[in-house]
């Protein structure tokens, strides 16, 4: 058991190379292994996400009927969950580059999420990625908006912190799309206005397209069911806001996940790199079904460590990377949502308030 | 279809659909449906000759058709990596349900041609490219045509002759193919059926490695060409095999100096393996124009060297931001070594060095 005030381990720099080599490995045999299999994981995580939107809008003819209404969010929750998630966030990454085929080139790829492709592989792929975890450098340490490090110095805004979670966990999408414009380092003065002016203007035309088709175009086609299919399709994104928000803040935020320094990245070697995303991320424990509906972010140890390995390869080498873990005495962080969940919620409180309280071990596994 | 097709791609269902495109609500209906993609459904595979393979091809809507002659770049699918090749319709212009038949020889070191002989199965689809090039038949048709091949060279020269069947036209085609044996000669029993159909056409099998059958033996020479029709220059001539085939044709046409009446296309093996060569290869920018001899640093840090500019992040094969097209070439993942393929693929610049020349999209 530990807790994130509990030093990191430490290990040596030989350490560090035996371990970027040992997860190099893992890697490496994936890539090899790379095939007809994953390629069709992906088409049919697409043939799926269409089906189920198409079935979702056609069942808002019948909304009048409670039961079919309720069947039509369900739809669009999970096909729009897919998108975002199992087919967007992952192709975004580059994990199937290889294939060839344009249609999930991550270059050109847009994704079903209101912020813009390249902002999100800019912030997240970039940034995130590969400052994981460093305060002042990933800005999805609280997102700009929560304190949930104590290394983060507190300030009387920070009381609202549970306020904050709580508003932005149904309007997740759109504290992402916002998130790219960096308001609060416009606030401070570290970013300009001008810098902004054509991330603006994609995000307006995103969002625009994105309210006319959920608010105005979809339920005009439905006729007199006007606003029982607006109020579905915003229901449905709400419903996957809710269910993804709580994914990802389990992904960094739950106790026994570790944060660094800008001085640790100083000539930081790829295996430094590799122990960085060890620490910083954790798991949640799930089945198959589970995987899927995540987008496979009950993953995150393995997807920060290969962001660019197709998801469905993480859990299959799992256990190598919990044995690489064993070998050099690192934590694998891991539990049930409703634990990793508790845990994040505990630290949202409590990090609202002033000072560096040694914290409890709340069950995370070690 | 067509009309349909209009609608799919209008300004509202373009908003409907959003990012994800009509194509995913399209695919999830039928994989080969698409408004942007000329997509193909394999409908059967036969297996004409011991080492080629002939592809019944249902495209899709956004296939124009083709000029008789002409080929396709056809994308098909390896171990979920889309790899693609040329290949020329032997079918007629003319044909039923705008099917289109492909045959190819299976090269011992191919990819492509090995999956489409062994693993392909029907259903399967394959996208597709326009019709190209500059080999086809010509509006009006000649009244004299020469036709030879080689090989899976008669595709082309096939579908020419199958679209003036089909055209019932009145002159004359002389239809010269080389296989090296009985056994290997593609659309045998068809081109004996269509000289018996037609007195406007004459076929000579020529075989180079079997003596007992066939009309004439060994590689082309003029010797043959005189013995078929003295006046054989007075023809327009359509050749398609290997280069040495086409080379001999080329000589001969040019002794007559009637080079204008002879139109060639070649077949050459995909199989254009780099030598493992990291420093002193050329690493060319296709968009830009420029070329840099290799130092053995990344791709990223070379093309900076050479005064590009694309963009980047990490710079440690992280997030993806360089990725860029690479076009040909084999590169190195400078962190694992691993080698890339030879053809054209998505590749990291930062964590990529040359091995050998490459092409890259830049």
């Amino acid at each position: 058991m530990r807790t994130s005030d509990k030093p990191n381990p430490r290990l040596t720099l030989e350490q560090l190379d035996a371990l970027a080599r040992d997860l190099d490995a893992i890697r490496e045999a994936v890539i090899a292994d790379l095939g007809t299999r994953d390629a069709a994981h992906i088409r049919r995580m697409m043939r799926l996400q269409g089906r189920l939107e198409l079935t979702g809008r056609a069942l808002l003819y019948l909304g009048f009927l409670p039961p079919v209404w309720l069947a039509a969010v369900a739809c669009l929750a999970i096909s729009s969950l897919l998108n975002r998630e199992e087919i967007g966030h992952n192709v975004l990454h580059g994990q199937y580059d290889w294939m060839g085929d344009p249609a999930l080139n991550s270059q050109t790829f847009e994704w079903g999420s209101l912020g813009a492709s390249k902002e999100w592989r800019h912030s997240h792929n970039y940034v995130h990625h590969t400052f994981t975890n460093v305060l002042g450098k990933d800005r999805d340490i609280g997102y700009g908006i929560m304190r949930l490090s104590r290394e983060q110095k507190w300030h009387p805004y920070y009381l609202g912190n549970p306020l904050y979670a709580a508003l932005l966990m149904p309007l997740l999408d759109w504290g992402f799309a916002f998130h790219d414009l960096e308001v609060d380092r416009l606030v401070r003065r570290e970013r300009t206005w001008s810098q902004n002016r054509e991330i603006h203007r994609r995000l307006r035309r995103k969002i625009g397209i994105d309210v006319l088709r959920e608010y105005v175009l979809f339920p005009a086609l439905t006729g007199p069911l006007f606003l029982s299919t607006l109020a579905a399709n915003a229901c449905a994104k709400v419903l996957r806001d809710l269910w993804t928000s709580a994914i990802i803040f389990c992904g960094h935020f739950p106790d026994g996940v570790a944060t660094f320094t800008e001085g640790e990245l100083a000539n930081e070697t790829r295996g430094h790199w590799y122990y960085r995303q060890l620490l910083g991320t954790a798991n949640i424990s799930g089945g198959r079904l589970f995987q899927i509906m995540s987008g496979h972010l009950s993953h995150q140890i393995e997807h920060h460590l290969f962001p660019d390995l197709p998801s469905p390869r993480y859990p299959q080498i799992a256990p190598q990377v919990r044995a690489v873990c064993e070998k050099y005495g690192l934590p694998y962080t891991t539990g049930p949502l409703h634990r990793q969940l508790g845990s994040t919620w505990r630290k949202i409180f409590r990090l609202a308030l002033p000072g560096r309280t040694r914290s409890q071990a709340y069950g995370t596994a070690a | 279809m067509k009309p349909l097709l209009r609608l799919l791609a209008s300004p509202l269902l373009d908003v409907l659909a959003g990012p994800n495109g009509i194509d995913r609500y399209l695919a999830a209906v039928n994989p080969l449906w698409s408004v942007s993609e000329t997509r193909a459904r394999v409908l059967q595979i036969r297996h004409q000759t011991r080492d080629t393979v002939t592809l019944i091809l249902q495209p899709n809507a956004n296939w124009l058709g083709f000029r008789a002659g002409q080929h396709v770049r056809l994308g098909v699918e390896v171990n979920g990596v889309r790899r693609h090749r040329c290949f020329s319709p032997a079918s007629s212009t003319h044909q039923r349900n705008r099917l289109i038949e492909i045959s190819a020889t299976v090269n011992p070191a191919g990819v492509v041609s090995q999956y489409l002989k062994h693993r392909a199965e029907p259903g399967e689809i394959l996208t597709m490219s326009p019709a190209q090039g500059t080999f086809a038949l010509p509006v009006p048709r000649p009244e004299r045509l020469l036709m030879i091949s080689a090989g899976s060279g008669i595709t082309p020269v096939m579908s020419m002759l199958r679209t003036l069947c089909d055209e019932d036209y009145p002159g004359r085609v002389t239809f010269l193919h080389y296989a090296r044996t009985q056994a290997d000669m593609l659309y045998r029993d068809e081109l004996y059926d269509i000289a018996r159909d037609h007195p406007g056409i004459t076929l000579v099998c020529a075989h180079t490695r079997q003596r007992r059958a066939g009309d004439l033996h060994g590689h082309l020479t003029e010797e043959q060409l005189n013995s078929i029709d003295a006046d054989f220059t007075a023809a327009e001539a359509y050749v398609c095999g290997p280069p040495g085939l086409v080379d001999t044709a080329r000589d001969i046409w040019t002794a007559h100096g009637v080079e204008n009446r002879l139109h060639t296309e070649t077949f050459t093996s995909a199989l254009t393996m780099t030598a493992p060569a990291t420093k002193g290869s050329v690493v060319r920018f296709a968009r830009s124009g420029i070329s840099a001899t290799a130092t053995g640093a990344s791709l990223l840090e070379q093309a900076e060297a050479s005064g590009l500019r694309p963009p980047f992040g990490c710079r440690r094969g992280i997030c993806s931001t360089c990725t860029s097209r690479k076009f040909s070439g084999v590169v190195r993942h400078v962190l694992t070594g691993e080698a890339s393929h030879t053809e054209e693929e998505q590749i990291r610049l930062c964590v990529s060095a040359p091995s050998g020349d490459v092409t890259l999209d830049l």
